[in-house]
């Protein structure tokens, strides 16, 4: 549309011209909408009163601005804790953080023993998880499971969220303990990864009940009754764990689309 | 800000009906609530009624896509919603209210409506705008800045209107909206029903006959997961001139139709 309005069917437009037929006026308010040149001309046409009429406008939405309610208030922290906390894990939150404090101490008590830091490490993020992706925790679940970011994207957010949380106690712990980051944060990882994989399929809170119970049982207890310490978490074991924690992730991604509905 | 009706908004759309259903089965748990339910739904207010039971609530969270249908087929503004691929345009273009209306205690209105908006991934610039006017649409603009948790059932139902329409959604499923409204809101949410069901596809599911005729274009009978009738509020009082018990016309139209469907099965 680079033709501008010709003189004579906006005069006519201006003044109101009944005989102006509806094709012509919509074409000219197509065009008066994008053009601010032709905008111009149309106000130099305009007749007195209507002047006066738009300066009435405009001076009565003048006072409604002056006088009328203040607007809403943008409170950007609220709004950023909305999008990402998930309130629900708190509880479980402070009971992992509790609980790695506990294998913690017991570590530096009994330093001959296997590592309870290690063998928690990967179950640690799973509780979490159950909760955050889960119909019982969200009381808005029903709303919140129907809406578009629904699915993977949020179960991202709130994956994050849990990490962000359980994380740096292992990290004081390892750090403290003199571990390598690698031996409790790539088993963390990849039991994420795991978890979200198979939570596509039978639902998040129960592979979380799976895997990390057959961890605790299979590897965890018969370490702590044995005290050895199992070669699964000896760093001669961190390539696999490296490999399956990026090829869980790779998968988790590219399996997204299962999450888009609630298990 | 000059802002120009754009041609997708003008296109005409390609599907006949918002909501097309055939030989739609779904399961609530292992009990298969929706059985074979053929069903076609155009724009306007459609309500649906039904005994306890009659999977009405298991066929409205089939329709707002949270749950999966187990067989037949079922489009949803022309796309089809058992292909998951579609899901998240698809949820842009829908407004839901459950039954169960869950929310978060420390929101405010605004928050939770804004929020809401957010979750269907409204533009940013467009999310203010049209909160206040989904907050303002169900009168609660005195109290948009009160958080939830010190709102009646009434107003908290309101809420969950203003959730549901804040994306002028094609496609708005509301699950008993009425529930807890008094008589003056009531006939609100009449009016409000009309100018939704407008240019959109509107799904009431409710228990108050009068509700639906009073608001609705088009009336959806269900029992036992199968559509037993579908007709306008005009002929179900009709029907009830005839026979059938209840306090007025459609009550008695709505008992009539339930025993002859019941007595021939």
């Amino acid at each position: 549309m680079t033709d501008h309005i010709p003189a004579a069917p906006l005069a006519a437009y201006t003044a109101g011209d009944p005989h102006l037929d509806d094709a012509t006026v919509w074409a000219v308010e197509v065009h008066l909408e994008n053009c601010a040149g032709c905008r111009a001309r149309l106000a130099e046409l305009a007749a007195p009163p209507l002047r006066t009429l738009l300066d009435d406008v405009q001076v009565t939405i003048d006072r409604g601005v002056r006088t009328g309610p203040e607007p809403a208030r943008r409170r950007a922290w609220r709004r950023l804790a909305h999008r990402w906390a998930v309130w629900s894990v708190i509880p479980w939150v402070a009971t992992v953080a509790g609980a790695v404090l506990a294998a913690f101490a017991l570590d530096r008590q009994f330093p001959e023993r296997p590592s309870l830091v290690l063998l928690l490490a990967p179950v640690a993020p799973l509780a979490g998880l159950a909760i955050a992706w889960s119909r019982r925790s969200d009381p808005a679940w029903e709303i919140t499971a129907g809406t578009s970011r629904a699915g993977l994207e949020l179960l991202l957010r709130r994956t994050v969220v849990v990490l962000a949380t359980v994380l740096p106690p292992l990290a004081l712990a390892g750090w403290r303990l003199g571990m390598s980051p690698a031996l409790w944060l790539l088993p963390s990882l990849t039991f994420t990864a795991a978890t979200l994989l198979a939570g596509g399929l039978i639902g998040v809170g129960r592979a979380a009940a799976v895997l990390g119970g057959g961890w605790l049982l299979a590897v965890a207890l018969p370490a702590v009754l044995t005290s050895d310490l199992p070669a699964v978490v000896q760093p001669s074991s961190l390539p696999a764990w490296a490999a399956a924690a990026l090829a869980g992730t790779l998968l988790t991604v590219l399996r997204a689309g299962d999450h888009r509905r609630v298990n | 800000m000059v802002r120009m009706v754009s041609a997708t908004e003008l296109e005409p759309t390609t599907y006949a009906w918002p909501v097309e259903a055939a030989g739609l089965r779904v399961k609530a748990g292992r009990h298969v609530a929706v059985n074979g339910l053929d069903l076609r739904l155009g724009t306007g207010v459609h309500g649906l009624l039904g005994p306890n039971g009659a999977g009405k609530t298991t066929l409205m969270r089939a329709v707002s896509t949270v749950h999966r249908p187990s067989g037949g087929s079922l489009r949803l503004l022309g796309e089809d919603a058992t292909n998951g691929r579609v899901l998240r345009s698809l949820r842009r273009r829908l407004g839901y209210l459950p039954q169960h209306f869950g929310f978060y205690p420390r929101f405010t209105v605004r928050e939770y409506v804004e929020y809401m908006a957010w979750l269907r991934e409204m533009p940013k610039a467009a999310i203010p705008g049209a909160v206040q006017r989904a907050v303002e649409r169900v009168g609660l603009t005195g109290r948009a800045g009160a958080k939830l948790k010190t709102l009646s059932g009434g107003m908290l139902r309101r809420v969950g209107i203003a959730q549901a329409i804040v994306n002028d959604p094609d496609l708005l499923l509301l699950d008993e909206p009425t529930v807890g409204l008094d008589p003056e809101q009531r006939v609100e949410f009449r009016t409000l029903l009309r100018e939704l069901g407008a240019d959109s596809c509107v799904v009431v599911s409710t228990h108050l006959v009068e509700d639906v005729v009073a608001a609705c274009t088009d009336v959806v009978l269900v029992d036992e997961g199968r559509l037993v009738w579908q007709g306008l509020p005009a002929e179900l009082v009709r029907l009830g001139e005839r026979g059938g018990t209840g306090d007025s016309p459609a009550e008695r139209g709505y008992t009539s139709l339930l025993t002859t469907h019941r007595s021939a099965a």
